[in-house]
């Protein structure tokens, strides 16, 4: 990796108070940069969902710093770590989280809207090529209660990729999936690294997706014990 | 901020049922409101007509509002003396035709002469203490509403019998007097005259109707022993809102004490204020019961949105955009809740307006209404603060929820 880092924790420690504090997060250190397709793996409980978290600013660590593109985050206000996540983080959770009143477009359109970047036209336009890239294009004035759970997934993807972010943020976008489906979004989200030249950080309890990720990170409580770089991207 | 127009009302509308039953409460509040406020203006501004129609606007009568200092007062430099008969003055008011001119001269509205005198009328053995106006019966109409209030004959039936007198209403019906009745009217001043009933008079204000009697001028003279005597004077005037303010400036200019009829009845109008008070309360008290089902709605969609809210904050609304989105919900049921409401406080005004009354308290044979925009602003302005208030506090704490929390929840 050369340059400045897309994303970087720098001995993040993340403790949940209560009558008995709980560690999720033992200082971490990690860098991730442009084209990694990155899977964090680690047994239930190991923290790797609070890791994601953190790298993507929807929670602050007790200690440490994460850092976006080389800017410290952790002096920023709830407004700014917003507009972060608008322009520069993509997220998808296990359950897909769409908006169940919007139709499927309206769902992509929902982070260009927020933003405010682009024109009406321009983001419908975005979002309709974007679904329709990932299979979808059928489907676009359904309601999510209308799609199978892998079509939902994938609008999920679709509506991560929306503002275009460099950096999309996976916790385990296969976990509640069939076999096919499962397959068919990890294709999807190697293809966001190996197509459309995105940094891919997924969260996965699954061994045999993780093995076939660029780098391997591994959490045992909290702490990272292995972080095994394969091959980099090739375009 | 179309994004959160879309999101607040694509909330409010997938939930239609809960939407209705918001805004049917917002809806009764803000209507039954608008008509307990026409109902309660109404029968203020109808009591207001007839106080300022029962009597003219201003009444300037010989009497000074400071007692006129003794010669012995300003003689010696004592602190006070007591036991000092005072100086008899002769009554009335100096020079009042001069008065009258001056008056008329920038008095906006009409100026009359009058004679007050207190006496006893006498008929078949019962005696009623009165007050006795002495009134020309040509200026009359011009100062006071009486020609509209006569009940039976006409002020110009005072010309028909030598000592004619209209009474009261209730005063005639005290002594048992009928128009033709000859009563004998007796003075303080040690007067005594027969005099003919020839009308009576209803003002609607009972002290007056069954106090008051009118004569010619020139009766009430010789009834005060007096010729020429002028001790009132009467004005009506163009706006009887501004007769106070015109009032005070009559008795500044003449130094005749000049009372307004807000003055005369000051204590009724200050049970107004009470009266207002305790209308506004219950009006208030209304909306807020209406407003618990809008802070109900809200609370709900909150809380079945507590998972879309944690995923709008991890794409990165703002905790502000959070919050307005559901503080708009709140405005929309408000604002809707609000306008369906003036279509149901207007409607329940014409039905209340329609009733007919048949009271022996009451003139009216309707209830008195007033339509005001003031009352339908007020009543969406109160709707719309306590929706605000009622989806403020709900959408706080959504908009405090930490999407973390929420998504491990559902994970």
């Amino acid at each position: 990796m050369t340059g400045v880092p897309l994303v970087e924790a720098r001995q993040v420690t993340r403790i949940l108070p209560g009558i008995v504090p709980t560690t999720l997060v033992r200082d971490v250190s990690l860098a991730v940069g442009e084209r990694e397709f990155v899977a964090i793996t680690g047994p239930s409980g190991s923290g790797k969902s609070s890791l994601l978290y953190l790298l993507g600013l929807l929670d602050l660590p007790t200690s440490g710093e994460v850092l976006i593109r080389g800017r410290a985050t952790a002096s920023m206000s709830e407004v700014e770590r917003g507009q972060i996540r608008l322009s520069t983080l993509g997220f998808v959770f296990q359950f897909h989280f769409l908006l169940p009143e919007f139709s499927v477009i309206d769902n992509v359109m929902l982070p260009m809207r927020a933003l405010g970047a682009l024109s009406p036209a321009a983001m419908r336009e975005r979002a309709s090529s974007l679904l329709s890239a990932l299979g979808l294009g059928e489907h676009m004035s359904k309601r999510p209660d209308q799609l199978s759970g892998g079509q939902r997934q994938r609008v999920a993807v679709a509506r991560a990729l929306a503002n275009d972010p460099p950096l999309i943020l996976a916790d385990e976008p296969t976990g509640s999936l069939d076999s096919k489906s499962s397959e068919q979004v990890f294709e999807i989200l190697r293809d966001v690294v190996e197509g459309r030249g995105k940094t891919v950080i997924a969260v996965t309890h699954d061994l045999e997706l993780a093995a076939r990720m660029h780098r391997r990170i591994q959490l045992i409580d909290g702490a990272i014990t292995s972080d095994a770089q394969r091959q980099p991207i090739v375009t | 901020m179309t994004l959160v127009l879309d999101i607040a009302f694509t909330h409010v509308r997938s939930r239609a049922r809960q939407t209705l039953v918001a805004i049917a409460g917002v809806s009764i509040g803000v209507g039954f409101s608008i008509m307990m406020a026409a109902l309660m203006q109404g029968s203020q501004d109808d009591f207001i007509r007839q106080l300022v129609n029962a009597l003219p606007h201003i009444t300037i009568s010989d009497e000074r509002r400071d007692p006129p200092m003794q010669p012995a007062e300003s003689e010696y430099a004592a602190a006070r003396i007591y036991g000092l008969t005072p100086e008899r003055r002769r009554r009335g008011i100096k020079n009042p035709l001069a008065t009258i001119a001056s008056l008329e001269g920038w008095v906006p509205g009409a100026v009359a002469p009058s004679v007050k005198v207190q006496g006893i009328l006498r008929y078949a053995s019962r005696d009623v203490g009165t007050s006795i106006f002495g009134i020309d019966p040509h200026r009359e109409p011009r100062v006071s509403d009486l020609v509209n209030q006569m009940r039976q004959g006409t002020l110009a039936s005072l010309y028909r019998a030598n000592n004619a007198i209209i009474l009261g209403d209730r005063l005639a019906e005290k002594i048992g007097a009928r128009v033709g009745a000859n009563i004998t009217v007796q003075t303080s001043e040690g007067a005594r005259i027969d005099s003919q009933v020839v009308g009576f008079f209803h003002s609607g204000v009972r002290s007056i109707d069954e106090s008051a009697s009118y004569v010619l001028v020139r009766t009430a003279q010789i009834l005060a022993r007096q010729t020429g005597l002028v001790n009132e004077i009467r004005v009506r005037v163009t706006d009887p809102m501004a007769a106070r303010e015109v009032s005070a400036r009559i008795e500044q200019e003449t130094r005749y004490k000049s009372v307004s009829w807000q003055e005369a009845h000051e204590d009724l109008l200050n049970t107004f204020v009470i009266r207002n008070l305790i209308m506004y309360t219950i009006v208030g008290a209304i909306l807020l019961v209406a407003s618990f089902g809008t802070y109900n709605i809200i609370s709900t969609i909150t809380h079945e949105k507590a998972r879309d809210i944690a995923i709008m904050k991890s794409l990165g609304l703002s905790e502000g955009t959070v919050r307005t989105i559901f503080v708009i919900e709140g405005q929309i049921l408000g604002l809707v809740g609000g306008l369906i409401g003036f279509v149901f406080g207007y409607l329940l005004c014409l039905a209340l307006g329609s009733i007919e009354i048949k009271s022996p308290f009451l003139d009216a044979t309707r209830l008195p209404l007033a339509y005001s925009p003031w009352h339908y602003a007020i009543a969406l302005c109160v709707a719309m603060v306590s929706s605000f208030a009622a989806g403020y506090v709900p959408a706080r704490r959504a908009a405090r929820l930490h999407p973390v929390e929420i998504i491990r929840g559902a994970t």
